[in-house]
């Protein structure tokens, strides 16, 4: 109970943000952030608790983006209808890729390697592709009503992302206390033994798989309305699959904190360094290799293991 | 009676090697049976058949009567079929307590039935004390305990046990054995690989001897290590003979 106590805390504290301040790019970075942290616990479903470390969210993130886009460009189709398609979209684009790739038994790097193939491919496609609007993309129609999940001021945007934050906190903090998250757990540190104790390890993975591309999906959902417009660099580009796995290998992989933790760091980083050298471009992509340099050689466990130096990470969850 | 384990002529090529040669054993309902033979006879490879881990090129395993040769290891362990590795296989990361609940969640869906299921086990197997450990840094004979402990946590009807005793000092071993025994007495069946002769003399109530992926000798433990077939496996060609020339000279 502790545990949800202070993912309750967390959310309260930062769904005031709005409250004090009205500054566009504040809430704007905020927002980005929380976006990232969204996409970063999907990540870290799969890659942290599961220990299949994707290097191809990108295929979810764009499905889910393009769907609720197309949907509403194309189809009429209300956007809030949109987002849960658009979120079951890129869960089905989980469970097929997953299963091509855990029935041929790839893992490691190879595993990673197929899921950025996975996002590549559809990158192209959607590149090419008449519905996507090939190369100058889709642009969802302006329509400033909470009907059309659209709205004048950033605030409620950045309410919305925030619960979904809140409720991917509350998936990871469910995971770790149920038979499914130590089902997956067990997957990650040792596949012989798990099939042992009775774990049937290809549907563990599938499930895992689905439930982080549904999670990341939903970020993409967000960046259509939020944006309102998609091209295919944007959907399935790999800088969202990067920033989907950096957030929580800075922030501690297979912790409930340490994707939000990670992305407000990377993000405050990125943009103080704007800050500081004006826009050069890729300057905070330097940054970025530079901070993953640093954690992976001296916290290995991410900030959140940082915290706790000594302690084995999933040791905490003796008290949740 | 139907036996519970009845594995029959199993053969298993690596290539061009013959690992298994027409392997057969049966294990009763509450005997502890041991396999024994020397390195390379092919004893894991046979555990990791019966357990799935493995397909064999021929012959079939019955369990409780039914064919189960080509089950996958997860089904087999949903049936009450155990395991434990040679080389320990802890989910390093976490306690000693979390790596029993893995097994104990197969019957109980729970994270707090299934750790108080652990807990249970954990005495049981003397590995009370180390409950908030984390696995790795368990010594030899712990890790041992929660293969054993793991093990145990499905609730197993059959429970095949690969050199739980090796690698353990004189008196580790003699702090095993009675656990190895209770085991036993709650009507769980023991196949146990063994190398260290004290404990199957001991436990055993029968004996298979694997040399060279054939079973050469079975039996009683006593008649087993008197056994000349048996004692060249070990020693090499002659040295039955040899040893009773010793004996009278």
């Amino acid at each position: 109970m502790k545990r949800y106590a202070a993912i309750a805390i967390v959310v309260a504290l930062l769904a005031c943000v709005p409250l004090l301040t009205s500054s566009n790019v504040v809430l704007n970075f905020m927002v980005v952030a929380l976006l990232i942290a969204l996409v970063g616990q999907g990540w870290n479903v799969l890659g942290g608790y599961g220990g299949q470390y994707s290097f191809g969210h990108a295929a979810f993130f764009g499905t889910g983006a393009y769907v609720t886009g197309i949907l509403q460009l194309r189809y009429g189709v209300n956007a809030w209808l949109g987002l849960i398609i658009g979120i079951a979209a890129g869960a089905l684009v989980g469970t097929v890729t997953g299963a091509l790739s855990f029935r041929s038994g790839l893992r490691g790097s190879y595993f990673a390697l197929v899921t950025l193939a996975f996002a590549e491919v559809l990158r192209i496609i959607a590149s090419v592709a008449p519905i996507t609007g090939a190369g100058v993309g889709t642009l969802v129609k302006l329509d400033l009503r909470w009907e059309a999940f659209q709205f004048q001021s950033r605030a409620p945007f950045y309410w919305i992302i925030l619960a979904f934050v809140a409720i991917s906190l509350v998936i990871a903090q469910r995971l770790e206390a149920s038979r499914f998250g130590a089902y997956l757990v067990a997957v990650r540190e040792n596949e012989d033994a798990a099939k042992a104790a009775g774990i049937d390890v290809f549907r563990v993975k599938l499930a895992a798989m689905t439930l982080s591309a549904a999670i990341t999906a939903a970020g993409g959902c967000f960046y259509a309305q939020y944006f309102l417009f998609l091209d295919a660099g944007i959907a399935y580009g790999p800088w969202i699959s990067v920033e989907a796995l950096l957030a929580p290998v800075i922030g501690g992989i297979g912790t409930v904190f340490g994707p939000l933790l990670g992305a407000l760091v990377v993000k405050s980083l990125g943009e103080a360094t704007k800050l500081i050298t004006g826009d050069t471009p890729g300057l905070d992509l330097m940054i970025y290799g530079c901070v993953l340099i640093l954690v992976v050689a001296f916290a290995p466990r991410g900030l959140t293991g940082l915290m706790k130096r000594g302690q084995f990470w999933p040791a905490g969850r003796r008290h949740g | 009676m139907v036996d519970l384990l009845r594995v029959e002529n199993i053969s298993r090529r690596f290539g061009g090697l013959l690992a298994l040669d027409r392997a057969s054993l049966v294990a009763e309902d509450g005997q502890i049976v041991a396999l024994v033979g020397p390195n390379g006879a092919g004893k894991t490879t046979l555990f990791s058949i019966i357990t799935g881990f493995l397909s064999s090129s021929e012959g079939r395993v019955l369990y409780r009567g039914d064919e189960i040769t080509r089950l996958a290891p997860h089904v087999l362990a949903r049936r009450g079929i155990a395991r434990t590795f040679q080389i320990a296989q802890p989910f390093a990361a976490l306690t000693v307590r979390e790596n029993i609940a893995i097994g104990a969640h197969l019957h109980h869906a729970a994270r707090a039935d299934a750790l108080a299921a652990a807990e249970a086990v954990a005495k049981e197997v003397g590995l009370a004390p180390m409950l908030d450990q984390s696995a790795a840094n368990l010594t030899v004979a712990g890790r041992k305990r929660l293969e054993l402990a793991r093990a145990l946590a499905i609730e197993p009807k059959l429970l095949l046990l690969d050199e739980v005793l090796a690698g353990l000092n004189p008196s580790e071993v003699r702090d095993m054995v009675p656990v190895i025994k209770a085991i036993r007495a709650r009507d769980i069946t023991i196949v146990m690989i063994e190398h260290v002769m004290q404990a199957v003399m001991s436990l055993a109530e029968q004996v298979f001897v694997l040399a060279e992926g054939r079973i050469i000798a079975m039996g009683p433990p006593e008649a087993i290590a008197a056994d000349a077939r048996v004692i060249e496996a070990y020693l090499g060609h002659g040295a039955a003979e040899r040893m009773r020339g010793m004996a009278h000279g």
